[in-house]
């Protein structure tokens, strides 16, 4: 219900606008076309780029057994939290000026983005990976290339597969990094989207754009999900670990350098945004950070204490719809039989959609009668939940599916009333589950941009919303201002993600 | 120095346990040689140290006097079954016994001759296109016997190769293997923990015993 009226409804109304006449001139022109061009050509080619280099590190971090694998794993995975803002300021504060707006400042931030997915949904495969099927072929006379060529890919294909659609989807929708770092040539459909309806006020074409995002993204979704079927393989997975072997072979060293060197490169772009909070003219200072307290030059600047408090405040208000929701819906999926299916995938789409179509099509639906909840604040952190919401749902769901029913059956012949069963066990294994879910919507809402940059009102901006400004305007005071608020940030989300992962359970399950 | 394999001194330690602690064993180039020992003990090790999958921290592996030790696996000629089959999922039956020709260059039209001859051997005719996860417990372990004959081994090791199947499949496997082998004049080391199988399928039985640093051959 609550999906239908704040997702369903807005994306009717972004559709109705989009098809409109004024709204398909948009169509006809060439620089809708360039920027389209321009999205994909992007996305390609970061995607190309972080599988590259993000099967090597898979390899090295889950198949390979050395001292300290877990904190590489850690540290690879860092920037996948990092929120978009924060990796648009922290590369800014690496690249040199010349850098800005071209294609490789974008191409370089995705990929130190977006290697976590790689490592994480091929490596997660890999380590299941019957390492048996390698060393028969090995006994039958096959070579390490003709192993890799004719056992390991394709087997591990659908993996790679699943992790590319993933990073397309994410570089294909990327807005924080590009609104950041791009330029007047290099900008995504999701910025012109933004610059449409923020500073042309075109409603109409800004919906037609939504709708060929929608359109595009669920082509990727369609064409990803035939591939895979296609190519899926069926067989056996193994227990985790017991498939890794020592560093022995002179490929396994070279694989693991490359491993150690990534790491050190996705270390750096963190490491200048904190030097650049502290950098004053030519020398060190805590100028910034004590700038932080103060209100800014202009009357609608607020202070950066401000922010926190504004985004805390949302992102409680966000958790506790997300968890709500997404709490009852993994419950309604898992009870229920007979329309499950389609409840679990409407649930997704969201995930489909991008947040700054959630936040453009909340904009143009809640701003007229009969309910305009545009100078509400309460809009925030709806469109915040519903980002989170697919998250908490991915979370639950497969906890409550795996819960054994015969449990529930031993507790019925026990005497145990329906619902003291339910209350007995299921809930201690839902609400542990719904901690994490809590924890990911959390860090979701306070990182969210996409969609809040559309909601936010001027005089209560969030930290991301708040840096985003900082760093459209020119000048060290900006930027320096920005980087120090960035780590503001990162270190808030760290906190309030530490505080809910305290309910972590081995057994729930993750995106 | 002698024909066929010789393992000498065999020493291997896995996570920090010595699994072996000096293992000595010959298998002549036209004898079937039964590896007996209860479950846990090394023998799947040792067998791995043969195929080169292992490498052992001391001891010799030989074949006819010539050093294995330096020999990939890929290179060494010998065949190894594995205990569940251990087909590949994304090939057919004739995928699967053609690998190792496929690897080793042969033709299609060779191969294609190559994977017929041999299933007519193991007694799946026909079964080409099969899909793998089609198979019973047993007619996967045939193919799986076809796919380690086919790159022609000068040694085959099978580790406990019909552990999985009910007694009588297991006795006529047994005996039918043993045939197949001796007519093809290949050497075999066949392990399992089953006394009556080992006298079934081998000229000569082994015994692979604990000991406290590691298991031995007495």
């Amino acid at each position: 219900m609550f999906v239908g009226v704040f997702f369903a409804w807005p994306l009717v109304t972004v559709l109705h606008r989009g098809l409109s006449v004024e709204g398909l001139d948009v169509l006809r022109s060439g620089a809708t076309w360039r920027v389209v061009r321009f999205t994909t050509v992007q996305a390609l080619l970061s995607t190309a780029l972080t599988v590259g280099l993000g099967l090597p590190a898979a390899y090295a971090v889950h198949r390979l057994d050395f001292r300290g694998r877990r904190l590489l794993l850690a540290l690879l995975t860092v920037p996948f939290v990092l929120p978009t803002v924060v990796v648009g300021a922290a590369f800014r504060a690496l690249l040199p000026e010349s850098w800005s707006g071209t294609l490789t400042a974008i191409v370089v931030a995705h990929v130190f983005f977006n290697l976590a997915v790689v490592v994480r949904v091929v490596g997660g495969f890999w380590t299941h990976l019957d390492d048996r099927w390698e060393q028969a072929a090995r006994t039958l006379g096959a070579g390490p290339v003709t192993v890799w060529r004719t056992v390991t890919w394709p087997l591990l294909r659908p993996a790679v597969l699943a992790a590319s659609a993933l990073v397309f989807l994410f570089t294909f929708t990327s807005f924080g990094v590009v609104l950041v770092l791009g330029g007047p040539t290099t900008t995504t459909l999701e910025v012109e989207i933004y610059r449409r309806t923020v500073q042309l006020f075109d409603l109409p074409g800004a919906a037609t754009l939504c709708v060929l995002q929608v359109v595009a993204v669920l082509l990727v979704l369609v064409v990803a999900g035939r591939l895979q079927r296609r190519l899926s393989v069926r067989q056996r997975l193994v227990r985790a670990s017991s498939a890794t072997h020592p560093v022995r072979s002179w490929g396994d060293r070279a694989v693991l350098g490359l491993t150690l060197v990534e790491t050190a490169l996705v270390a750096l772009p963190v490491l200048a945004l904190v030097l650049q909070s502290v950098r004053v003219g030519d020398h060190w200072g805590l100028d910034w950070w004590s700038a932080l307290g103060v209100e800014g030059p202009t009357t609608r600047d607020v202070s950066a204490w401000d922010s926190v408090r504004v985004s805390l405040s949302y992102a409680a208000v966000a958790v506790l719809i997300a968890v709500v929701v997404g709490g009852a819906a993994s419950c309604a999926i898992a009870y229920t039989r007979r329309g499950s299916d389609l409840l679990d995938s409407g649930l997704m789409l969201p995930l489909g959609t991008s947040a700054v179509t959630i936040g453009f099509g909340l904009l143009i639906t809640f701003a007229v009668a009969p309910v305009d909840l545009r100078g509400s604040w309460i809009i925030v952190p709806i469109g915040q939940a519903l980002v989170a919401i697919p998250l908490v749902v991915r979370t639950v769901l497969p906890v409550l599916r795996s819960l054994d029913p015969r449990l529930r059956e031993v507790a019925a012949t026990l005497g145990s009333s329906p619902g003291r069963t339910w209350r007995t066990v299921d809930l201690p294994v839902l609400s542990r589950a719904l901690g994490v879910g809590a924890g990911f919507a959390a860090a979701v809402s306070l990182g969210e941009f996409g969609a809040t940059s559309f909601l936010a009102r001027a005089d209560a901006p969030t930290l991301p919303v708040e840096i985003g400004r900082l760093l459209s305007r020119p000048g060290e005071v900006n930027s320096g201002r920005a980087a120090a608020l960035s780590v503001v940030l990162v270190v808030v989300t760290a906190l309030v993600v530490l505080a809910t992962e305290r309910w972590r359970h081995p057994s729930a399950g993750a995106l | 120095m002698s024909a066929g394999l010789a393992v000498g001194g065999v020493k291997v330690a896995l996570g920090g346990h010595p699994v072996l602690g000096g293992v000595d064993l010959r298998v002549a180039p036209d004898e079937a040689v039964a590896l007996l020992g209860p479950s846990g003990v090394g023998k799947s090790t040792l067998l791995r140290v043969i195929a080169g999958l292992v490498t052992p921290d001391e001891g010799s592996v030989t074949w006819a006097g010539e050093d294995l030790l330096g020999v990939p696996a890929h290179r060494r000629r010998i065949g190894l079954v594995f205990q569940d089959a251990v087909l590949f999922p994304h090939r057919d039956v004739a995928g699967n016994i053609g690998y190792g020709l496929e690897a080793a260059g042969v033709s299609a039209a060779e191969r294609r001759a190559e994977v017929s001859r041999l299933l007519g051997l193991v007694d799946l005719e026909g079964f080409e296109d099969r899909a793998v996860d089609t198979l019973s417990g047993g007619q996967a372990q045939r193919v799986a016997l076809a796919r380690a004959l086919a790159p022609r081994p000068r040694l085959l090791l099978l580790d406990e190769p019909f552990g999985a199947l009910d007694r009588d499949l297991r006795e006529r496997l047994g005996v039918e293997v043993r045939d197949l082998l001796r007519a093809q004049g290949i050497p075999a080391l066949h392990v399992t923990h089953d006394e009556a199988e080992a006298a079934l399928v081998a000229d000569r039985v082994v015994t692979l015993t604990r000991g406290a640093a590691g298991a031995v051959l007495p």
